[in-house]
């Protein structure tokens, strides 16, 4: 039996995997991180546009601190996220920009004096302050009340991931990297580290480990239509999920950016909008004032994409060999702006479009872009139902976003995370719950009941084959799971997938080599991306609200007196056929910012009964105490200091002192 | 209407299965061209329907992470970002040159940039941790700029495959690394100085061994400046050298 021990294990080497080991070696620990790709090669590096951090260096950021990232990001949740994480966040935020300048990230910064910019359409002279030359700047982004969202041109996440990426490797962390973890030891109550496979030998090897972190990234790739790399399938996601005891959460909230280059999905960031491009129809009509005149193009994402969908369906939509799309118009940014600040839109739009998008419109329709749901840990990161199970990133529902994200604050969630979760880690190492007994019976009875999993397949003689089941799947989701979601449409799908699971324990293998074998790992991964693909269809047509980007088109309303709830997901049994599902409500009587009106729309949300006094609580602390500091305002509102790593807790110095 | 005939390919991929006996050998395959088809679709294509074993390394389909050098049609560049439709209706694939092969287009960049990142240690070297609650320190906007210049290097390898020296020499660092160390020279939080890039790349493994074909500028998908990067470089290092 092949067995290896870490100290800690984590699986992923994006941003937020990579960060969180960081964190953890400083402490003194063995880490070691397991990645299906070179961890430079992850998904982490397609984030384009930013990471918002409340800085405030510019004169559009001026104002700008944590109670300001913290309500737009809650607004932006549609009051579906932890308030706690969220003013955890929004205050690591600025510390995490600035350990990434001096690792090295080469952020953009501010040029004083005069610039021009393109605001709603329109040509602006801004004036930049001597004070803030050379410090990091910032864009606009869909959502927020200021210009917060900081940026490496439009590679951020590819200079964030290569910064952290070379610090791992100057702390010495290995990366064992073409290995996929394709269960979690555990017994029922710990975690005891992973069965991973070897993508090019086929070995399978036990890794034990204290603290186990899952990193995984999103599931995008549960759709046809995504913006989402080839890697991102969930599989961190369905191990913890096949554990029977961690609990996924909110998996029906997926995200769907608006602007993915038509046909092929590839994403073009939201600074392009950001920027000031806008949205076209086929007639040349920029449609976004018509349906929302106040924020425009910078709708918060789930309510561009809607407006989008609503328009292609009123017969506005341009035409293609493909389908019908709209179009992105950045031509008014110029091309200094573009060569400068958008190139890799520049170099995506030529190489999959063949257009110069200076002088040329972009076909772009909604795509598949972002899964708020994930294992569901608490404000440590731990997961819940496993000791020794941490999840940070997208992996993760740490509940930062709710049931929408607003651009910016997912790589940046990806660090934050990263570093208030590697600490956390290191804490339990060190306490007494850290010590792991070893079983190597234990390690043997997974590492066999993976082989049986692995030869049924390769031997088991079945006749389906895995990736016409797979492509069946994606298109199933992206049809009935989308951006309109409706009960009948969602039975279908519930309907379906159950049929598509039935039929994937029939699977037929071709090729029969041991390892490297596309075919093989098509066959288990479909096995379990089904199992995700039942959670988010299960938990959307139960859910009968609209919230975020979970959009019922037969339950329009939000409806915070029966759906203030957190979904939660688990398969105790591993012969039942649905996930079981149960519900954590949210606490409106300890939430800073009361639910209310996120601006868009009508506003007829059906209100919590708490919601009410919730709020004339708040309003009378905050008469209560005029002249108190915003500081010890909030902590009276909503403490959350001592839950962050005690390194993390200073306040943040801004160059124009504290708004 | 009818919609114009579709063009009929044929790629020649070369295979090959370490640990498997076979000799490398070319399989052609042929498919039917789709419109704006990439070589990532067609490679998927062939794998969903032709020959479900077949390797290939794609993550981003994108341009962006690097994972899919390969020849094609001998020469270095980023499958998912190639049209078939600027290739001919043959044409052939095959992985990139001196890195360990993992099976028919799959090669093993990353061991390779992770050992040539530990030699040339590509981090920034501080003596103290940054203060996290204080102002940032500041930089010129322009020197940001230059430095991305540099940090957009994606390790996809291409440039190593197109090098002469890296063909002859396992251990010469290639424009991948002369690049890295170029960006860290320009980078004032890096505390190195000039003799201790000399220590990394003042030698035939390094900088000194470039024989200056410049393959590696002409392939760089990302268009890097390597020419005015290697150039820059080794003007510094032979500077350090007379010293």
């Amino acid at each position: 039996m092949r067995i290896f021990y870490t100290d800690v294990l984590v699986v992923g080497g994006g941003l937020a995997g990579l960060r969180a080991a960081v964190g953890a070696r400083r402490r003194g620990h063995d880490v070691t991180i397991l990645s299906l790709v070179p961890p430079k090669r992850s998904h982490s590096a397609a984030a384009q546009g930013g990471m918002q951090a409340s800085l405030a260096n510019t004169t559009k950021g001026a104002g700008d601190n944590e109670d300001v990232h913290f309500e737009d990001t809650v607004r932006g949740s549609d009051w579906g996220c932890d308030q706690v994480v969220a003013r955890m966040f929004a205050h690591t935020a600025p510390k995490a920009v600035r350990e990434l300048a001096a690792w090295g990230v080469p952020w953009n910064r501010v040029t004083a004096g005069t610039r021009e910019v393109v605001m709603d359409g329109k040509h602006v002279t801004l004036e930049e302050p001597a004070l803030a030359h050379g410090l990091i700047t910032a864009r606009d982004f869909g959502g927020t009340k200021k210009w917060r969202t900081c940026y490496v041109s439009d590679g951020t996440g590819h200079a964030m991931l290569y910064a952290v990426s070379d610090r791992a490797i100057a702390e010495g962390i290995p990366v064992h990297e073409r290995k996929e973890a394709i269960a979690l030891i555990h017994d029922g109550g710990r975690c005891h580290g992973a069965i991973v496979r070897d993508l090019v030998s086929g070995d399978l090897t036990a890794y034990l480990a204290r603290a186990t972190c899952i990193a995984t990234g999103g599931f995008g790739r549960l759709y046809r239509s995504t913006t989402n790399a080839v890697i991102n399938e969930g599989m961190g996601a369905a191990i913890a999920l096949e554990t029977g005891a961690a609990t996924l959460a909110n998996m029906e909230a997926v995200q769907f950016h608006p602007t993915a280059i038509f046909p092929a999905g590839i994403l073009v960031t939201e600074g392009c909008r950001g920027d000031g491009g806008v949205l076209r129809d086929a007639a040349g009509h920029r449609f976004m004032p018509d349906y929302e005149p106040e924020k425009k193009e910078l709708a918060s994402r789930d309510v561009v994409s809607r407006r989008m969908e609503q328009h292609l369906r009123a017969g506005h939509g341009a035409t293609s060999p493909f389908g019908q799309h709209l179009w992105l118009d950045i031509t008014l940014l110029g091309t200094a702006h573009i060569d400068g600040k958008l190139r890799e839109v520049k170099e995506i739009c030529r190489n999959f479009l063949g257009i110069d998008p200076a002088r040329d419109w972009i076909a772009v329709r909604p795509a598949q872009h972002y899964s708020m749901g994930g294992i569901r840990t608490d404000a440590t990161g731990a997961a819940r139902g496993l000791v020794g199970l941490y999840a940070c990133g997208e992996a993760a529902c740490w509940d930062l976003h709710g049931f929408n994200r607003l651009g910016g604050n997912s790589v940046a969630e990806t660090v934050v995370a990263g570093m208030i979760v590697g600490e956390h880690i290191a804490d339990l190492c060190e306490s007494s719950d850290g010590d792991l007994t070893f079983s190597t019976a234990l390690a043997a009875e997974f590492l066999s009941r993976e082989e049986a999993r692995l030869g049924a397949l390769l031997h088991g003689g079945g006749a389906e084959s895995p990736v016409a089941l797979m492509t069946r799947m994606q298109t199933l989701m992206t049809d009935n799971v989308g951006i309109f979601r409706r009960g009948d449409l969602l039975q279908d799908a519930v309907t379906e997938l159950r049929a598509l699971s039935v039929r994937a324990r029939n699977l037929h293998v071709g090729t029969q080599r041991r390892g490297a074998n596309p075919e093989l790992v098509t066959a288990y991964r479909l096995q379990r991306m089904l199992k995700l693909s039942l959670c988010v269809t299960e938990g959307a047509l139960a859910r009968t609200e609209s919230r975020g980007a979970h959009f019922r088109e037969d339950y329009p309303r939000r409806d915070d007196a029966t759906w203030l709830q957190r979904t939660l997901a688990t398969w105790p049994d591993p012969e039942q056929a649905t996930p079981t599902l149960a519900y954590e409500p949210l606490d409106v009587m300890s939430m800073e910012l009361p639910p209310g009106w996120r601006g868009y729309g009508a506003r007829d949300a059906i209100e919590h009964p708490d919601t009410e006094r919730r709020a004339r609580e708040v309003a009378a602390l905050r008469e209560a105490r005029p002249a108190a500091d915003r500081h010890a305002l909030q902590a009276a509102l909503l403490p959350f200091l001592h839950l962050l790593p005690p390194r993390l807790r200073g306040p943040n110095a801004r160059a124009g002192g504290d708004a | 209407m009818s919609a114009p005939t579709p063009r009929r390919l044929t790629i020649h991929i070369l295979r090959s299965a370490p640990g498997d006996d076979a000799t490398p050998h070319f399989e052609a395959f042929r498919i039917d061209e789709s419109e704006g088809m990439t070589l990532f679709i067609a490679l998927n294509e062939i794998r969903a329907n032709l020959d479900p074993s077949l390797q290939f390394d794609f993550v981003c389909r994108a341009g962006i992470c690097g994972s899919c050098g390969m020849l094609i049609n001998g020469r270095p560049g980023l499958a998912c970002s190639t049209l078939t439709h600027d290739l001919g209706t043959e044409f052939t694939l095959a992985p990139l040159p001196v890195f360990a092969v993992i099976g028919d287009l799959s090669v093993d960049t990353g061991r390779w940039m992770r050992a040539m990142s530990e030699r040339l240690e590509t981090w920034i070297h501080a003596t103290t941790d940054a203060d996290l609650d204080a102002v940032e320190p500041r930089m010129e906007p322009a020197l940001a700029e230059a430095i991305y210049e540099a940090d957009r290097c994606i390790e996809c390898g291409c440039c190593i495959a197109a090098c002469g020296t890296a063909q002859m020499r396992p251990d010469f660092v290639g424009a991948v690394g002369l690049n890295k160390i170029a960006r860290f020279r320009l980078d004032p939080r890096d505390e190195r100085e000039d003799a201790d890039h000399y220590a990394l790349v003042g030698n035939d493994d390094g900088v000194f061994g470039c024989m200056t074909l410049l393959g590696c500028h002409d392939v760089c998908p990302k268009g890097l400046s390597l020419r005015s990067q290697i150039a820059y470089l080794r003007r510094g290092m032979a500077a350090q050298g007379l010293r």
